[in-house]
């Protein structure tokens, strides 16, 4: 037996408070009846949000973001079905190799990915806009759907897909009614996160956008004018509860039908 | 009439970048048969196994499957079905859907369907687990379903990856049991790996030794355990002594062979079974020595020696002697403990000539 130690319990708790005070500061001042972000606190309002909701452009702004978050989620969780097939079933050459190019966008800069990419975007003589943000944002998500899914595909076993083809399926039978239901959870969990990840996304969106905005953006362009700022902490309160929502659906999906001993083994 | 090769292997070699996991190999299985493939982990077996399900195409050589050649054959299309080591049961499925996952291309109906399921787990003797799922079932359940799913498909053969591995002894051992008698009463072709002799020797019609990628040895099990081909096979199954002899005369029958401790002694040349060399050693198995604590007057060889060791194994007691000369204890086995042979006690132990086996 060893004592409890208060110390470490004290330093968790200045931790969480570091982490989240801010956070949580949004929330209380969306529903404060002045202007300025400062105590102390005035009546409480939903002036901010009925207000959020009368703008188009921020209609506009978080329709873009939805298709872009949407068609990001769908192509880098099926680019990364298939390395993670790759990786995990077949002995790929310089897999090493390709794996670290594959997690590479995790590493690099995203300003730098962002300058590069409008430097060959424009060179080519293309617009800029919705698409080449959604193509940054696949380059920049499929990482994370890989690290997903490889995860979830080691944690099951081979000799299934084997057992498939033994009783009668082709490779595609098997996919379909093997290894997909299987990796399913790990597929919605990877939908789900890049959906997320783009849906926040700013540095790139930045960069890539024209007079299409994402909702990152939007919010970047409201932050100049002082009386619009409320209503953007209202925004920002629902985002913060949409995607802690929508993170921890997908870290539910990911251990879904996985072993006790498997669970939460990996992040 | 039965069909002596009914399985065909040819020249089969398997190699995994520098290492050859199955050298050059030829293999007949007759219809019907149950053949074991035995042999050390890391021997070809398993490698051998998957061949035959089409899991590994051979890097040369042939696989022929009643009379058709399989050999590029994908899985799915080879008149074969496979009892996985770990069962691979799909977990997401329950038993009923697992067992008739392998029926969807003959179209059948509903209650075909039904029946066929339910004619399998009778077969196992596992009725009314159709609704169950995988993690609901212990490792012998899960097996049965492994076998029933396996069976549905009333394959030509089926393959048995070692199936019983991970059972506790006592339900190893009745499995053995069951699966020989389904085998016999199905008449399918089973084709068996495992690495545990005593499976093999009890459940099969044949068995073959394997070692580094080779076959050393295919025999009834009998003749596996009385007429071992050489040293490997003789150690493999079963508990043998080996003796280190040298030869010191040779005519066309006869060898006079110079045993340790034993001294000179002329041996028929037809008992010994592997090819002549230099090492050869005697081959005695444990129950072919006899053990007193006098003389023992009807054997032809009689030799002394300190027991040093005794092991009770309910039904026969091994004593682990050392006689001098010979470095390891020698093993010897008495099945009614009729001897009260202590550690330490001096003892007598006598062999005839004809229970002598020649390996090198």
């Amino acid at each position: 037996m060893y004592k409890k130690n208060n110390s470490l319990l004290v330093y968790c708790i200045f931790y969480f408070l570091f982490l989240y005070i801010p956070v949580f500061l949004l929330p209380i001042f969306s529903f404060n009846d002045s202007f300025h972000m400062v105590f102390p606190l005035k009546g409480f309002t939903f002036d901010w949000y009925i207000e959020m909701w009368n703008k188009a452009r921020l209609h506009k702004a978080l329709w873009n973001s939805i298709k872009v978050g949407v068609i990001t989620a769908i192509i880098s969780t099926f680019i990364a079905l298939f390395a993670a097939k790759a990786f995990t079933r077949y002995r790929v050459k310089y897999s090493g190799l390709s794996y670290g190019a594959l997690l590479l966008p995790f590493i690099i800069p995203e300003i730098i990915i962002a300058v590069a990419f409008i430097v060959i975007w424009t060179s080519m003589g293309l617009k800029l806009g919705l698409i080449p943000i959604t193509i940054s944002h696949i380059l920049y998500c499929t990482p994370f759907c890989l690290l997903i899914l490889i995860s979830r595909m080691d944690g099951f076993d081979k000799s299934l897909e084997e057992a498939s083809m033994d009783l009668g399926e082709n490779i595609f039978g098997t996919f379909w009614r093997v290894t997909f239901p299987l990796l399913l959870p790990g597929i919605i969990a990877s939908l789900l996160l890049s959906f997320v990840i783009s849906f926040d996304e700013f540095i790139l969106a930045f960069f890539l956008s024209s007079s299409d905005q994402t909702l990152p953006i939007y919010m970047w362009s409201q932050l100049r004018f002082p009386k619009k700022l409320p209503h953007v902490l209202a925004l920002g309160a629902i985002i913060i509860v949409a995607t802690s929502f929508i993170v921890m659906l997908s870290y539910w999906f990911r251990n879904l039908g996985q072993s006790n001993n498997n669970r939460g083994s990996h992040i | 009439m039965v069909n002596n090769d009914f399985i065909k292997l040819r020249n089969i070699s398997k190699k995994f970048d520098d290492v050859i996991a199955v050298d050059s190999l030829d293999l007949d299985i007759s219809e019907g048969e149950f053949f074991s493939l035995l042999g050390p982990s890391g021997c070809g077996k398993t490698t051998l196994l998957r061949i035959l399900a089409g899991f590994e195409y051979p890097t040369t050589g042939s696989v022929f499957i009643d009379n058709s050649d399989v050999t590029n054959q994908t899985p799915n299309l080879r008149p074969s079905n496979m009892v996985f080591q770990n069962y691979a049961i799909f977990p997401h499925i329950n038993v009923q859907r697992n067992i008739e996952f392998g029926l969807r291309k003959e179209k059948l109906s509903r209650e075909e369907l039904n029946l066929r399921v339910k004619e399998s787990l009778k077969m196992v003797q596992l009725e009314g687990y159709e609704e169950r799922f995988s993690n609901q079932l212990s490792g012998g359940q899960r097996q049965r379903v492994a076998l029933a799913r396996a069976l549905v498909k009333r394959p030509k053969v089926l393959l048995l990856d070692e199936p019983l591995g991970a059972l506790d002894k006592k339900l190893r051992e009745e499995m053995q049991i069951e699966l020989r008698n389904l085998q016999k009463e199905l008449g399918i072709t089973f084709i068996f790996v495992t690495h545990d002799q005593e499976e093999a020797m009890t459940m099969s019609d044949r068995v073959a030794v394997m070692n580094e990628g080779k076959i050393l040895q295919i025999s009834p099990p009998k003749e596996l355990y009385n007429k071992p081909v050489n040293k490997f096979v003789s150690e493999f199954i079963g508990n043998i002594n080996l003796l280190e002899t040298s030869i010191i005369d040779e005519n066309d029958k006869n060898l006079t062979l110079d045993i340790l401790n034993i001294g000179k002694q002329d041996f028929n040349k037809n008992i010994f079974n592997s090819k002549l060399s230099e090492n050869i050693f005697v081959a005695l198995r444990p129950e072919d020595i006899s053990i007193k604590k006098e003389k023992i007057e009807t054997a032809d060889i009689n030799i002394k020696g300190i027991v040093k060791n005794v092991s009770f194994y309910g039904e026969s007691t091994y004593f682990y002697v050392k006689v001098e000369g010979i470095n390891k204890l020698l093993m010897v086995s008495n099945f009614v403990d009729q001897v009260s042979i202590n550690e330490n006690d001096e003892c007598s132990l006598g062999i005839n000539l004809e229970n002598i086996k020649l390996v090198s």
